[in-house]
């Protein structure tokens, strides 16, 4: 039954990574520095095409929050030889599937079709990547798109709106507090101009990764990559990636959301928490050990045991850690209670379970189960080459590289119980953390 | 040695061909279980999935959610396993099993590794045969749903589906939440799960697709031991629905929230109905293909009043709806209305154009080869075909059937099933401009 509690807070949720190590993956740079990566399955005559931009919604200018994700809406409006709305048209027209989404550090576009049309989505793909045409009437309407999208995510989901409190209070000075959608009054003022200005200096083949995915020859893409990526000029004076960095932290912050809409209230904190970097990731490696040992399966986590088996205050409990970021990550606990327990016992059980396990060390048993599955996972990653090529693209534009990707299962591997007790001892330290509590208008569980 | 028997039928490749060399194999255990097979030994594990037709449509009387309570403890404690050593088992073999529970249907979803096959199997075996629904079991997951019941008593998307299921389909299975209620659910006995577990997972009603590094004598020998131990027969399936949902207007449930959701349904027709195909391009055209539909321009496109519109057919076993969704802030969710209603009859008095339905058939034609990505995704599409009681070439020939839909047909069909004044809204949320609220 933990399928759906797991999907309730999927915006927290990465799974573990996991790259196949026999894969065919092949590389370029054109001239005009875009790098290019092929990666072949040619089990089915299917390509997906993704263009990765190494700019999200934490390159913003201060004050535009949401423009990001504007303009990613903004680019399916038409350059000067696509009408609006003519690529998506276009590619559906031929079997395809299209969409784009923008997290805090990438934007990325991506189509899946029939092989034998690669070239006609790279042409299209290429073409909005410099030549994007705009009207004041598109960016009036598609206005209107985002924010009912604000209130479809965010302002009709009290859970959403108590992450999006937590996250401005976890980061007091880095743009990973503001929300990839926007501050609602800040969507409302973005402009024409503000979207040109971004895409102007982002989108730009030297700002950008290809990955093509799917049975295709890699010299064919590169030919194809050439002529169709390799004409476009580079953003000359593109700027370095340096965002606004946090202060030390002094002070634990908490925080109580209250809404009539809450149906099941529950204590999440989060730990402002170290991103896998690139050449030394092993401190990354033991949080994405440690939080599938904490919290991963209800039924055999350290969490899970404790507090929904053995003293039975939780319905749910979990842990969460996602190292694919350029900046500062964070590592989240959550516990759900059972009816009877208020919020505050279910913190304190909760902070105690998390002391008895460092007392008691991790489980080694629970531990080699948990890389047997990391093992099986490259296995069964291979027959999904899509979701190779979407791990190469959140990781290139993350700060990562090829080498970090491809090195990444064996350093998971390699990872000992005291690495991780090590690092969960530094992860866990309240003057970096929120603590939130999530609660309906009578203010408690019953 | 078990003598493996197995017919082998190879399906026609498709025009696009799906995987360089597709087919499809219908194998027979030696116990006379069916089953359909896409060997592709490229990978070393295997995709199994196990249908079983019935579903949550089986509940009891007054035993709303039995299925669905029993469906969440088949992975807690079998055999001689409690539930947190079946958990920690599975975790040791890598192997992953799924159980889903629908109005018509219950899904076991299975993938394991080549090297843990046996041991993999014989571990879903007891799953399926001996789950233990142990008490301590039975009141964490009694729990579980009791929240996701609570919690989508305060969803507005849930609201309006259940509003509109229940004005639909009244007191059929399909009027309510397969979870149940509160008050059903805190009802629920052990031996309410055993009953329930024996009127679904019966070999009567079995539809099975595997896919991946098994061979079909392999997989005859995998179908008696997992399959061959259950029950001969289940309960009779349940009786048709019939169709209450109030022509036209809209059913307001007040709920405080800044964007309102709207549900909208009026009848359908079944899966195997003559004009279904021609039924399934004109949805396609009208609100089911995102971008390319008229929905999507009108509402969105063209107005900003949403961040997406979709329709979609609903032909269950007993009964057929024809659907969509929108949400919009509550101040312009009359207008997002109005445009549906607007869009709805003019395609219902005029059809579309010769270029929307070449349009559509280039979509679906093209799209269909490109579903059959991924062994479990193939293992699905093969189970639901054998469910949907489909021939085994079928995939050659789904095609064929799309582009043999003229533009006489999808006018016939328009008119025919295209009710404009039939249209019933759910609207949940504080909407401004619209009737009498609840």
């Amino acid at each position: 039954m933990t399928s759906y509690f797991r999907n309730a807070f999927l915006a927290l949720i990465l799974t573990l990574p996991a790259v196949a190590q026999a894969e065919k993956l092949t590389t370029y740079q054109l001239d005009n520095g875009m790098d290019v990566l092929v990666l072949e399955d040619h089990r089915a005559p299917v390509v997906v095409q993704m263009v990765w931009y190494k700019a999200g919604a934490a390159d913003e200018p201060r004050g535009k929050s949401g423009i990001a994700h504007f303009l990613e809406h903004l680019l399916f409006k038409g350059t000067d030889t696509l009408a609006p709305g003519e690529l998506s048209k276009t590619v559906a027209a031929n079997g395809g599937s299209d969409n784009a989404f923008t997290s805090q550090d990438y934007t990325a576009y991506h189509q899946r079709i029939a092989s034998d049309r690669l070239e006609l989505v790279m042409r299209m793909e290429a073409d909005r990547m410099r030549n994007l045409r705009l009207s004041e009437a598109d960016v009036e309407t598609e206005r209107e798109v985002i924010l009912e999208e604000r209130n479809q995510r965010t302002e009709n989901n009290p859970g959403a709106l108590f992450a999006e409190q937590r996250n401005a209070a976890q980061y007091m000075n880095h743009p990973y507090g503001i929300p990839v959608i926007g501050w609602k009054h800040e969507m409302e003022e973005l402009s024409l101009e503000d979207s040109l200005e971004f895409y102007q200096r982002y989108y730009a083949p030297n700002n950008a990764i290809l990955i093509v995915a799917g049975d295709v020859i890699p010299e064919d893409v590169l030919a194809l990559a050439e002529k169709y990526y390799g004409v476009l000029e580079p953003t000359v004076d593109l700027p370095e990636r340096e965002r606004t960095i946090e202060p030390p932290q002094l002070s634990e912050r908490r925080l109580t959301f209250t809404d009539p809409r809450v149906a099941q209230p529950y204590v999440i904190r989060s730990y402002l928490a170290p991103e896998r970097d690139s050449g030394a990731q092993e401190e990354a490696a033991a949080l994405t050990l440690l939080a599938e040992i904490l919290g991963g399966n209800g039924a055999t986590s350290v969490l899970g045991n404790k507090l929904q088996f053995d003293t039975q205050q939780a319905i749910y409990t979990a842990a969460f850690y996602s190292g694919v970021s350029l900046d500062d990550t964070t590592f989240s606990l959550i516990i759900v209670p059972v009816p009877d327990i208020s919020l505050e016992e279910a913190e304190q059980a909760l902070d105690q379970a998390v002391a008895e396990f460092l007392e008691e060390g991790v489980d080694e048993e629970q531990l080699d189960r948990i890389k047997m599955q990391l093992r099986a996972s490259l296995i069964y990653a291979e027959d999904d080459v899509a979701g190779r090529a979407r791990q190469y693209g959140a990781s290139l534009t993350s700060g990562l590289t090829i080498e970090d990707v491809q090195a990444w299962p064996d350093v998971l591997q390699s990872i000992t119980s005291e690495q991780i007790i090590e690092a969960a001892k530094k992860v866990f330290n309240r003057n970096n953390a929120v603590t939130g509590y999530l609660m309906n208008a009578e203010g408690e569980a019953k | 040695m078990i003598r493996v028997f197995f017919s082998t039928v190879l399906a026609m490749l498709v025009a696009l061909p799906l995987r360089a060399e597709i087919a499809i194999q219908d194998v027979t255990s030696p116990k006379g279980i069916h089953a359909w097979l896409v060997e592709d030994h490229s990978i070393p594990f295997t995709a199994i999935e196990v249908w079983f037709k019935g579903g949550a449509g089986l509940d009891a009387p007054g035993k709303r959610g039995a299925t669905n309570l029993m469906v969440g403890l088949l992975e807690e404690g079998a055999g001689d396993l409690d539930s947190q050593e079946f958990a920690a088992a599975v975790e040791a073999l890598a192997a992953s099993y799924k159980f889903d529970v629908f109005d018509d249907t219950l899904i076991v979803s299975a993938q394991f590794l080549t090297e843990n096959r046996d041991d993999a199997i014989d571990l879903l075996r007891s799953a399926l045969t001996e789950p233990r629904f142990d008490e301590a079991s039975l009141e964490r997951v009694r729990g579980q749903v009791r929240s996701i019941i609570s919690g989508n008593e305060k969803d507005p998307n849930d609201i309006a589906s259940r509003t509109l299921n229940k004005l639909a389909w009244g007191d059929h299975p399909y009027g309510s939440s397969l979870n149940g209620t509160l008050e059903s659910v805190n009802s629920l006995t052990r031996d309410d799960l055993i009953e329930a577990k024996n009127a679904t997972m019966t070999r009567d009603r079995i539809h099975v697709g595997a896919v991946g590094d098994i061979t079909p004598e392999e997989l005859g020998a995998l179908l008696d031991t997992l399959l061959g131990d259950l029950p001969e027969e289940g309960a009779p399936l349940p009786a048709d629905a019939t169709y209450a949902l109030p022509r036209g207007g809209e059913t307001v449930v007040e709920f405080e929230t800044p964007q309102s959701v709207a549900i909208f349904a009026h009848e359908g027709i079944a899966r195997d109905d003559d004009d279904f195909f021609a039924l399934y391009v004109l949805n396609h055209v009208l609100g089911g293909g995102g971008f390319a539909s008229v929905l999507m321009e009108e509402v969105r496109e063209k107005r900003g009043l949403t961040y997406g519109i979709s329709t979609y057919l609903v032909p269950k076993e007993h009964g057929a709806l024809m659907m969509g969704q929108v949400a919009s802030s509550n101040d312009r969710i009359a207008e997002a209305i109005t445009v549906v209603r607007d869009v709805w009859a003019d395609i219902a008095a005029n059809g579309i154009t010769e270029k929307q339905l070449t349009d559509a058939k280039t979509f679906l034609t093209g799209a269909y080869p490109l579903r059959f990505d991924g062994n479990a995704t193939i293992a699905g599409i093969m189970a639901a075909m054998q469910s949907q009681e489909l021939p085994i070439d079928y995939i050659a020939t789904r095609n064929d059937k799309v582009n043999a839909v003229t533009l006489e047909d999808i006018k016939r069909v328009a008119a025919r099933v295209l009710k404009p004044e039939d249209l019933h809204f759910v609207v949940v949320g504080q909407p401004e401009g619209l009737g009498d609220q609840q």
